[in-house]
Order: structure tokens, then sequence, then C-alpha cells
């Protein structure tokens, strides 16, 4: 049996109880949602926080997916909060009849048994991973760790780009890049108070320190847009159909005025540590009416621009030609549903 | 328990569980898993360790009806939740339908993969049974082999237990495959 090191472990019912606690425990307290992440990692001694805080009896985490008014807006905006289970979110009405397309990113999130463990804030705050991070403590200690270091082992080098100042180890969240094309917001509770942010300025672009969030901070919960004229897709790709991280995944999210693109995002993940916005892409997309070659041309931008390392499954100059490919794909199927 | 106390994995903590029905009180490190409790603490072996990283499904039990990996879950969370494992499927001496397809068909090869094969798709046909509300795709071969996804036969006996799990869900009458595709009770339950 593989058993967890030992921890101390908190099991706060409300968010004020865990920003307390988060605050008075400071850097040495992780925060646990579903688990299904940080124990197996926990079990590979990839990480061993002394103190966990786990989020899944605060009750402001578990509200029911709902409608609200933002700022007296007019607009209603769909919460998601960030303690809902993947399948709870998958499976939710009005996710499924106005959002489809987050119902179908959740439900190719690993397997039927971790979408009813795992939540969608643990997906959103998903640790980055790499071929030399990802491994058992041997296989680590073997090559001497890599710069995702355990603490107090400093001046590793990345063992995938020797020569980099930071680690590139991949973020592999299916989830991420489609929040940060949607221009969703991340709603962000401490002790100091709350604060709002865009999800593609949550995440950054360092596979050590991939958050733009401090230890203390819990993401409470997502503010959708409005899911009108919108239309959105992301594919992923991977070895298994039934269960793996992506190697390589794209969002498309398109604002449309009448047949024309009025608003474009583009955002690929797996191929660096944060979700990359695909500004030529996008470029090539506004004003068009999704001619083939405009969404060929938007493909071969995104191509040349990711630069994929051999940090995960499958050849990266393959995982490069394959950005194309699945960003043409995702373009057809949003222009064949269009029409 | 105080209110924002932390337990401590070095000391023991009395937890009461409910595990098919019945109610154990017992002494446990915190940081230990359901699976590690289940199998260590209570006994119940049916429960099986595979990967233990989340990975194989080998360990599924129910939570409140829902699957879920053992391994992945601390037994401290599961204070005041409903947990069925492998041995509390059966109806005292009558084997769950599924249980019974299973053993019909050879569904079980070398059988380490079935108590959480069985757990997976009795939450499946369960939330047919409820009508649940998020039951809303038809319940066919697709659906079927979504739900047990996440659990790895290594003797590759997918297809009778895919089969299996279909015949169990017609005698229920809760199949709704293709009319075209060969109905298994019509063709089983014949030949008997």
């Amino acid at each position: 049996m593989i058993r967890l090191p030992e921890f101390r472990y908190y099991r706060p019912k409300t968010l004020k109880e865990a920003v307390k606690i988060l605050n008075s425990e400071g850097e040495k307290a992780v925060i646990v949602a579903g688990g299904t992440d940080l124990f197996p990692n926990m079990k590979r001694r990839i990480q061993t926080p002394s103190v966990l805080v786990s989020l899944q009896q605060v009750k402001e985490l578990h509200r029911k997916i709902s409608y609200t008014k933002i700022n007296g807006d007019q607009e209603k905006r769909l919460v998601i909060p960030s303690g809902l289970t993947l399948s709870e979110v998958c499976e939710n009405r009005l996710i499924r009849e106005n959002y489809p397309f987050i119902s179908k990113t959740t439900s190719s999130i690993a397997t039927p048994l971790i979408r009813s463990m795992g939540t969608i804030g643990g997906n959103l705050c998903l640790d980055t991973r790499c071929t030399y991070y990802n491994q058992s403590l041997e296989w680590r200690e073997s090559v001497d760790f890599c710069m995702k270091a355990p603490e107090g082992k400093l001046d590793i080098p990345c063992r995938v780009a020797p020569g980099s100042p930071r680690c590139v180890a991949a973020n592999s969240s299916d989830t991420a890049p489609l929040f940060c094309a949607l221009e969703a917001e991340f709603h962000i509770v401490s002790q100091e108070g709350e604060r709002t942010i865009k999800p593609a300025e949550f995440y950054r672009e360092d596979g050590e320190f991939y958050l733009n969030k401090k230890a203390e901070e819990i993401l409470s919960e997502i503010t959708l847009p409005s899911s009108e004229n919108l239309h959105a897709v992301y594919l992923k790709l991977r070895r298994r159909g039934s269960f793996d991280f992506p190697v390589l995944g794209a969002a498309a999210v398109l604002k449309m005025t009448g047949q024309k693109v009025k608003e474009a995002k583009i955002f690929l993940n797996a191929v660096s540590s944060a979700p990359i916005e695909v500004l030529e892409s996008e470029k090539a997309l506004i004003g068009t009416e999704l001619e083939e070659e405009k969404i060929l041309e938007a493909a071969e931008s995104a191509r040349q621009s990711a630069k994929p390392f051999d940090n995960t499954d499958f050849y990266p100059h393959w995982r490069k030609e394959m950005v194309g490919v699945l960003l043409k794909r995702a373009l057809l199927e949003l222009k064949s549903r269009k029409t | 328990m105080k209110k924002s106390a932390a337990l401590k994995s070095s000391a023991k903590q009395i937890i009461t569980l409910n595990v098919n029905g019945r109610v154990y009180e017992q002494a446990l490190f915190i940081h230990h898993t359901l699976l590690e409790v289940l199998r260590e603490d209570l006994g119940l072996t049916g429960t099986k360790h595979g990967c233990e990283l989340g990975e194989c499904g080998a360990c599924a039990v129910l939570v409140n009806g829902e699957p879920v990996l053992s391994c992945l879950l601390l037994a401290v969370d599961c204070i005041g939740k409903e947990i069925t494992t492998i041995e509390g499927i059966a109806d005292e001496n009558r084997l769950h339908p599924l249980q019974k397809a299973f053993a019909e068909l050879g569904a079980a090869q070398c059988g380490y993969c079935t108590p959480g094969i069985l757990c997976a798709a009795k939450s499946l046909l369960d939330k047919y049974l409820r009508d649940d509300s998020r039951a809303v795709k038809p319940l066919n071969r697709e659906r079927i082999k979504e739900a047990v996804s996440g659990n790895i036969c290594r003797c590759t006996g997918y297809l009778k237990i895919l089969e299996a799990i279909e015949l169990a869900a017609e005698r229920l009458n809760l199949l709704q495959n293709d009319p075209s595709q060969k109905i298994l009770s019509t063709v089983y339950d014949k030949e008997k």
C-alpha cells in the first residue's frame, strides 16, 4: 500500500474560517479540494505539505450554480462555485443548456470516478506537469531532481531546457484555456478581502509559480459571460480517449454579429506553463465569415507560434504540427455548428 | 471536535463511518485513505488496491451513491456519508442483477477489477432507476462504456463486462439500445 505522508488536517466549514486558518498557517499550508491531483502527488512524495486545509466542508463553495446580477448590470451572469465537482458542473442543467461546451470540456477530464471527486476550482488551479516532475521519489532522486524541486533544494537546472531561467512544466488543465478564452471572471478570497481577476492574468508563464495567487488565497467562484451569440469549443489531444491529461488543447471562443466574427479568443494549453493566447490567429478570424482559407490561416499562425517542450507524452515537433490540425478542427466545428 | 482545530496525523481519532448500512466506530489515523481503512481496519477486503494513485479504478466504492476512488479519499472526509462497498451490493443472499449477469456471462476473469466495475456500474444503473435528472443521455452501450471508462481490466475482458452491464440494464428495463442491435436478454434468457 502506498501511504500518504503525515500532515495536520483542517476541515473548515466557512470561507471566513478557511482564510483565517490559511493566514495563520502561512506558506506551509496547502489547500486541498477534491484531492485527485494533490493526493497522488503526496503519495509519490512530489509534494509533502505539513498542513492541509480541506475545502470540502466549506459551505459557500458548494452552493448551487445560479444566475446573479453584477453591480446593477442588466445582464444576468452564471456563477459556478469552485467547490462543485466536475461531474456536478458537467451534468448541471443550466450549464448543459446554455454552455454545452463547458459540459463537453469537463467530461473530457480524467475519468468519471475522478470527475465525481475532483472540483472545477481544483482543475483550474491544477499543478503543472512534466516528465521530470510527475515521477516517483526514487526516479527523481536518481536524476537529482529538477528545477521544480522539493523545498531546500536550490540551484537545480531545468532538466527539459537546461538553459531556461524558469521551469517549463506544462499547464495541463482542460478548463483553464476555455475559461481564458471565455473571458470569465475568477473571484479570489483571502483574509484581506476579495478580488476579481481575468483567467488570462491568473496563469503565469512559469511551471513552478504558475498562478497569480498567494498560498493563502482561495479561488471561490467563476462568473461566466453571457452565453448570447457566444460560440465556443475546446478540443483535446491525448493518447487514450478514456483517460489522459492533454498533450495539447485548443479553445476557441467566437462572438458573432450575424454571420461575421466580431471577436475571437484562441488559447492553447499543454504547450506552455500557462494557457497561451494566439493573437495572430484571432486577428486572422475577426471580420471574416469563417471562410475555409481564413480558418487555415488562423491554424497556421497558431502552429508557427507554438513552442512545445519535450516534457510530456509524444514528440514536441509532432505536437507542434498538431497545433494547426487541432485548431483547424476546432474552428471547422464552430463553422459547421453556426450554419 | 473544536472549531478550527487541526486534526493531527500522528494521533488516532475516533471516527464514525457508515459502511453498507452498518455503523463502525473506529480509531483511525487521519492521513489514512478510505481504502486503507476499509481493508485494514474494517476487514472489508472486497475493495481492491491497484495503482493507489487514481489511475485504475480497482478501489472504486460508492459514497452517497457516487462512484469514487477510495485510494484518494480520506476516511475522515467520509464522516456522515453513506459508503457502499462490493460487500454491500447484494441483498443478503440475493445477488444484485449486475452480479448475477457478471457471473452468468463470465464477465470476471481474474476478478481483481470486478468490485470497482460493479460499483461504477451500479451507480450508473441507480441513476436511471431513480430517473435522476442527470441521467440525460439514453442508457446504451456508449453510456455504459463511458461510465466504466475509469476502470481498467488487465485481462482485457471488456466486451463481456459491457455485455453483462447491458444484460443487467435490460433485465431492469433500463436499456435504450438501437433496436437493430442484438438484444442480449432475448438471446441469453431464451437459451436458458
